[in-house]
């Protein structure tokens, strides 16, 4: 069996921000007993054990808990690479040089567009001018700079105006992230999912800038899976790259994971490597013997390990069927259908987005 | 250190020599990557944002001269005092795919 390269610790689903295409769970309210410093701690040191590399720092808004500058620290001092993931709401300039001082490696700051009418509309807060000042910030302390935009049908034609602003905050990385349906994104994807004219004008854009900004930008840009003819290599196959604690410590394979129907596993109750090597939620996908056709006889399936088991959860009810954007897929239609709606040339609008709350309320469901 | 002239004809390949790294370009390791051994797995990696490479052992005495001070030209010739086959195309290759990924920086001359 692998060890894991990277802990994707989600410290809290609070967040000062409402994006609608947010990939946090639908029932936000069930989260609310987040664990205390030290039991991060006691996983920080446990995931080191296990063979964890990096950390990710994610949330929600990780600034939000205010023991985030112990946690690097504590990261740190085990030799874990820290990155943080964040709206930067709440980066003051003091709360950078204390993260800087305590050996934060690298921050990725999300930004919803390439101005603050449409990125504010879309994060339904004001917080694009705190967010550009938080990336000159980042450089300015010597820290290698990522820039994540989620992309989606609203902001899908202002890629060209990204990457400008990308050049001219000098960030190392960009990454134009097309949205994924899962929680929040999901109850909106109707909304949110691009048209293929969309995405090919996005593509020639990315293809041109990458040529132009080679050796001083690295742009990661992936089609949406609706889009493609095979699935996604989701977290790099099933219990095998990665693994997720939620802000109340249960362990996913993979962030979207809550939602299936397999007993869950938490850190109150067992050790990360116990539930690693032994749980049924870790061991239920793992390598091929899980498969059915056309995975099982696909010579992909060592590439993209039969897709997203959660995305075939969400569309077809059945974890363990091929996750249907794969066009070998007997669910296929589904997704062609979705894509249909998509590019129809009479579309009426483009629907409404329901943001996610700030905060869910405790014990809904 | 020869000249490389891009032909008019064919601007796919002009852009690759613009970019490519050259003979005499100094690759270094950007402040952003950790270069470390990893015990649990017995073998070296590169840690950089959001990424890790596991290196073999050419990889990794690759990056271990890439310190701004060796041209890549010497980095081939101690790869090959070191090793057998190693060729210098797939050295550059290794070095360029860095660079583009933002881990290694070029000086040149």
């Amino acid at each position: 069996m692998d060890s894991p390269f990277g802990l994707l610790a989600e410290l809290t689903y609070r967040c000062p921000l409402s994006c609608a295409y947010c990939s946090n769970p639908v029932n936000l309210g069930d989260y609310h007993d987040e664990l205390t410093t030290a039991q991060w701690q006691r996983v920080l040191i446990e995931a080191q054990e296990l063979g964890v590399l990096q950390l990710h720092l994610s949330g929600g808004e990780p600034l939000l808990r205010r023991d985030l500058v112990d946690l690097v620290t504590s990261a740190r001092y085990l030799g874990l690479y820290t990155n943080l993931i964040t709206s930067a709401v709440g980066l003051s300039r003091r709360r950078a040089e204390q993260l800087r001082a305590a050996g934060l490696d690298h921050v990725q700051i999300s930004i919803q567009a390439d101005e603050a009418t449409l990125s504010d509309g879309i994060a339904g807060t004001p917080s694009y001018a705190g967010k550009i000042e938080a990336a000159r910030l980042v450089k300015e302390l010597g820290w290698p700079l990522t820039l994540n935009v989620v992309l989606h049908r609203r902001n899908m034609d202002r890629v060209a105006a990204v990457l400008d602003l990308a050049e001219e905050l000098a960030a190392d990385h960009l990454e134009l992230a097309n949205t994924q349906y899962y929680g929040w994104a999901w109850r909106n994807r109707d909304a949110l999912l691009p048209s293929r004219a969309q995405l090919d004008r996005a593509e020639a854009v990315v293809r041109a800038a990458r040529k132009r900004l080679k050796g001083r930008m690295d742009i990661v840009y992936v089609l949406p899976d609706y889009y493609s003819q095979y699935p996604k290599p989701c977290m790099g196959g099933w219990g095998k790259r990665q693994l997720t604690v939620t802000p109340n410590g249960d362990v996913l394979p993979c962030p979207a994971a809550h939602a299936l129907p397999l007993p869950r596993a938490s850190v109150h109750e067992d050790s990360l490597a116990r539930i690693w090597a032994r749980s049924p939620l870790f061991q239920s996908f793992r390598g091929t013997d899980w498969m059915p056709e056309p995975c099982r006889s696909c010579e992909r399936r060592e590439i993209d390990f039969g897709g997203c088991r959660c995305q075939a959860f969400q569309l077809t009810g059945d974890a363990s069927r091929t996750d249907p954007v794969c066009h070998l897929s007997p669910d296929h239609g589904i997704v062609a259908e979705r894509v249909r709606a998509a590019n129809e040339e009479n579309r009426l609008g483009d629907g409404v987005l329901v943001p996610r709350p700030h905060r869910g309320r405790p014990g809904r469901r | 250190m020869p000249s490389v002239k891009p032909t008019r004809s064919d601007r796919r390949a002009a852009d690759r020599r613009r970019t490519a790294t050259t003979s005499s370009s100094r690759p270094k390791l950007t402040s952003h990557v950790r270069l470390r051994f990893d015990a649990a797995r017995e073998q070296h990696v590169l840690l950089g944002p959001e990424s890790v490479m596991v290196l073999n052992p050419t990889g990794a005495d690759i990056l271990s001269l890439c310190d701004g001070r060796h041209t890549v030209a010497e980095i081939v010739a101690t790869l090959q005092d070191r090793y057998d086959g190693v060729v210098d195309d797939e050295v550059r290759r290794f070095l360029d795919r860095l660079a583009t990924k933002r881990c290694l920086e070029m000086s040149d001359g």
